[in-house]
C-alpha cells in the first residue's frame, strides 16, 4: 500500500460517498422488502420506484427542531452521536473492494488501506462504536434511555465474544489476519476426492467452516442491534431505548450509524465467509470475471444479499426476550464455537500430512468422539411429564365440568314482536329482529 | 516530567511523521489522566480513561506493534472499560464523589505523598531507562507481528501465560460464586400462579381502581361500593385517603369554556 497521497484521499472520499448512498439505498430497500413481505406497496412516491424516499426523510430530519432535555449532561450528549458515526465509518477503510487495479496509471487495490491485522480494525471500530449507544443512554437523562443503553452494553459485549470466536476460526483456517490476504486465500478451491473422484470444492470459508458462519451471522445481527435481536430500542418496551430523546441531526447521525454499521458487519462477512470480491462461479466460466472493476459487481452483489438477509430477518422473526437473547447468547453460541474451534484445531493437526499416521489419526478421531459425544449428551430440556391428575376445579382452575350441556342460544327462542305502535317504523328495532 | 523529557528523546530519534502524532497525542493522553483524577463525576473520569488507553493504543502503532494497539483498544477501552461504565450506570446517574473532607489535612497530605511518589517512580525510570539504546524491532526472519507474540506467548513463557489464565479463571468463578443467589422455592410456573390467584379468599380480578363511582378521579380518593361504602381494596398503602370537597370536584375550566 504505497499509494501517493491524492489517490488515498479520492479512495476515502469514495468510501465515504459509497457508504453514504448504501445506507439511502439500504433504507429505501428495507422499506420496500418489508413491504413486499407484508403485500403493500411501501414507499413509490418520491422518484422512480420511490428511490428518493430515504433522501427526503433526511431533509426533513435534518429542519426538524433539535432539543436537548434539560436533565442531559450537554458534552456527552452531544459526543455521543459523534462517536457513534466515526466508529461506524472508520471501520469500512479495510473492506476490499477488488484486486488490483490500474487508476490513472498507477496500480492500486480497490481498498483503502490494508495491513498485518486489518481484521481487528473492524472489531475494534464495532467495539468502540457502543460507547456511542451507551453514552447517549446515559447522557439523555431518561430512564428509557438508561435502559436501552444497559441493555446495549450487556448485549454487545456478549455478542461480541462469540462473533471474535467465529471470525478467530478464520484465522485458524487461513493464518492470515489481514482481509485482502484472506480474500485472495479463499481463492483457492479445497481438493477433494471422493470414492475416486477428484472434485474441487470452492474455497470460500462459509463451506470450510460452517458452523462458524453460522455463529458469525448471529451474532452479527446482534452486534448491530437489529432486529430481532433490537433490545437496546425495543419500540414496544423502551420507547426508543437510547434514542429517545435525540432528535433532528443528531438522531439521524444515529440512524446513520446503524446502517453503515449493517453494511459493514455485511461485508465482513462477505470478506471473511463469502470470497470477498471473486466471482460467485470457477475461472474456467468467465476468464476475466475477477479482473479489473468487475468484482466490484460481484462484491456489491454479496453485500445487497446480505442487507437481503437483514431485512428477511426483520420482516419475519418477532423480537427476542431479554433472558431469551442472553441465553442464546452465553449459553448456545460461545460454547458452541469454543467446541468447535478445539474440533478444527484437532482436525487440521490431523489432516497436516506433515505429522505421523498414529498422531493425525488421534488428533482426528479425538475431535470426531468429541463432536458425537456432544450431540448425545447434549442437556436438553427436562423432557414434558403429563400431570398426575387432572384438575378438578375444587382448588384450582375453574374448569368447567366434562360433562357440560351447551345451553341452547337466547336469540333462537326469541319470539318477533309485534311492529310499534308508533306510525313510522324506527329502523334500530327492525335490525334487532333480524 | 521526567518521563515526557525521556519520551521527547525517544520521539526526536523517531521519524518526523511519528514525532508530530507523538506531540498531539501525549498531551491528550496526559490530559485524560488528569481528567481521570479531577473529575467529580464518575462516568466523566472512565471517559478520560478511555481517551488515554485509546491515545496508548495508537502508540504502540506507532511503535510498530499494530497487533498489541488494536487488541488494546478491544479488551481495554472495548470490553473492561465498558464493565466498568455498565456498573456505573448501574449506580445511577447522580452518583459524584463526595467533597465533604473526612480526614482533617487529608488533601495536604495526599498532594505531598502524590507528588513525592511521582518524583520516585520516574527519577527510578530514568535512571534505569537513560543509558538505553533505542533499536528497530527484531523479529526472526519470516515472522510478523502476530507470529512474534504467538511464539513469545505460546512457547516461551507459556508456563505463566497458563497461570495467569488459570487465576483469572478462578477469580471470574469466585465473582460468580459472590454473586450468584440461590432462588427460594424453586420456579413457580403459570400453574402455581394461576392456583395462587383462584384461591379461596382471593378476588382474581384486578384492584378496584381510586376514584371508582366516586365524584373525582384523584389517587388519594378511595372508591366507593354501589352502597356508598368504601371499597377497601382501592386504599393506597401510601397516600392517605380522602374524599374531596365539592369545590375541589368541580370542573375547573382549564379549556377556556364557561359551562
Amino acid at each position: 500500500m504505497n499509494d501517493p497521497v491524492w489517490l488515498m484521499l479520492i479512495k476515502g472520499v469514495l468510501v465515504f460517498v459509497v457508504l453514504v448512498l448504501l445506507v439511502l439505498f439500504t433504507i429505501w430497500y428495507e422499506r420496500r422488502v418489508v413491504a413486499i413481505m407484508q403485500v403493500r406497496p411501501g414507499p413509490n412516491r418520491n422518484g422512480p420506484f420511490g428511490l428518493l424516499q430515504s433522501l427526503a426523510d433526511g431533509l426533513k430530519l435534518a429542519f426538524k427542531e433539535d432539543t436537548m432535555p434539560r436533565t442531559a449532561d450537554k458534552l456527552v450528549f452531544l459526543a455521543a452521536p459523534v462517536i457513534a458515526v466515526a466508529c461506524a465509518f472508520t471501520a469500512f477503510s479495510v473492506v476490499p473492494f477488488g484486486p488490483v487495479v490500474n487508476v490513472f496509471g498507477i496500480e492500486t487495490e480497490l481498498q483503502l488501506t490494508d495491513f498485518e491485522v486489518s481484521v481487528l480494525v473492524i472489531l475494534a471500530c464495532s467495539a468502540l462504536g457502543v460507547y456511542g449507544i451507551v453514552l447517549a443512554g446515559w447522557a439523555s437523562g431518561s430512564a428509557y434511555s438508561l435502559l436501552g443503553a444497559l441493555r446495549a452494553a450487556a448485549q454487545v459485549i456478549s455478542y461480541e465474544i462469540a462473533l471474535g470466536l467465529a471470525v478467530l476460526a478464520v484465522f485458524f483456517q487461513s493464518k492470515l489476519m489481514s482481509t485482502g490476504a484472506i480474500v485472495e486465500a479463499q481463492a483457492e478451491g479445497l481438493p477433494l476426492s471422493i470414492g475416486g473422484a477428484e472434485i474441487t470444492l470452492p474455497g470460500w470459508y462459509f463451506i470450510v467452516l460452517a458452523p462458524s458462519f453460522v455463529i458469525f451471522v448471529i451474532a452479527m445481527v446482534g452486534e448491530t442491534n437489529r432486529a430481532p435481536f433490537d433490545l437496546p430500542e425495543a419500540e414496544s418496551e423502551l420507547v426508543a431505548g437510547f434514542a429517545t430523546e435525540y432528535s433532528s441531526l443528531k438522531y439521524a447521525s444515529f440512524f446513520l450509524a446503524e446502517y453503515v454499521n449493517m453494511v459493514t458487519m455485511s461485508a465482513l462477512a462477505v470478506t471473511l465467509f463469502l470470497g470477498g470480491w471473486a466471482a460467485p462461479f470457477p475461472d474456467s466460466w468467465w476468464p476475466g470475471a475477477n479482473e479489473g472493476f468487475m468484482p466490484l459487481v460481484w462484491f456489491f452483489g454479496k453485500v445487497l444479499a446480505f442487507l437481503f438477509f437483514y431485512v428477511w430477518l426483520r420482516g419475519t422473526l418477532p423480537r427476542l426476550r431479554y433472558d431469551q437473547f442472553m441465553n442464546l447468547g452465553w449459553k448456545v453460541l460461545v460454547p458452541v464455537s469454543l467446541v468447535w474451534l478445539m474440533v478444527l484445531a484437532a482436525m487440521n493437526i490431523g489432516l497436516d500430512t506433515g505429522n505421523e499416521l498414529p498422531t493425525r489419526i488421534a488428533f482426528a478421531g479425538g475431535a470426531a468422539i468429541v463432536v458425537m459425544a456432544l450431540i448425545f449428551f447434549w442437556p436438553s430440556r427436562k423432557p414434558y411429564e403429563d400431570p398426575a391428575e387432572p384438575d378438578t376445579g375444587l382448588g384450582g382452575f375453574p374448569v368447567p365440568p366434562l360433562d357440560l350441556a351447551v345451553p341452547p342460544n337466547p336469540r333462537s327462542l326469541k319470539q318477533l314482536e309485534p311492529a310499534s305502535t308508533s306510525s313510522a317504523p324506527i329502523n334500530g328495532s327492525q335490525k334487532e329482529e333480524e | 516530567m521526567i518521563d515526557l523529557a525521556q519520551a521527547a528523546g525517544l520521539a526526536q530519534s523517531a521519524s518526523a511523521g511519528e514525532a508530530v502524532f507523538f506531540w498531539i497525542l501525549a498531551p491528550i493522553a496526559l490530559g485524560g489522566a488528569i481528567g481521570l483524577v479531577l473529575s467529580r463525576q464518575a462516568i466523566h473520569a472512565a471517559l478520560s480513561l478511555a481517551v488515554t488507553m485509546m491515545c496508548l493504543a495508537v502508540f504502540y502503532i506507532m511503535q510498530s506493534a499494530p497487533f498489541l494497539g488494536f487488541v488494546q483498544i478491544m479488551v481495554y477501552t472495548g470490553a473492561i472499560m465498558m464493565l466498568f461504565l455498565f456498573v456505573l450506570m448501574l449506580f445511577g446517574r447522580d452518583s459524584k464523589d463526595s467533597m465533604f473532607e473526612t480526614l482533617r489535612g487529608q488533601r495536604l497530605l495526599a498532594v505531598l505523598l502524590g507528588v513525592g511518589l511521582a518524583a520516585l517512580l520516574s527519577s527510578g525510570l530514568a535512571r534505569a531507562v537513560s543509558g538505553l539504546v533505542i533499536a528497530e524491532p527484531t523479529a526472526p526472519a519470516g515472522q510478523g507481528n502476530v507470529e512474534g507474540i504467538a511464539e513469545a506467548l505460546f512457547s516461551t513463557y507459556l508456563f505463566p501465560f497458563e497461570i495467569v489464565s488459570g487465576v483469572l479463571t478462578v477469580a471470574a468463578v469466585g465473582a460468580l460464586m459472590f454473586a450468584h443467589v440461590a432462588k427460594k422455592g424453586g420456579h413457580r410456573g403459570q400453574k402455581e400462579h394461576s392456583r395462587e390467584r383462584f384461591a379461596p379468599g382471593n378476588y382474581p380480578g384486578p384492584r378496584p381502581g381510586p376514584g371508582v363511582f366516586a365524584n373525582s378521579d384523584s389517587t388519594a380518593t378511595p372508591a366507593l361500593r354501589p352502597d356508598g361504602s368504601i371499597e377497601p381494596a382501592s386504599l393506597s398503602e401510601y397516600v392517605p385517603p380522602r374524599q374531596l370537597t365539592p369545590a375541589e370536584a368541580a370542573p375547573k375550566h382549564t379549556e377556556g369554556r364557561e359551562s
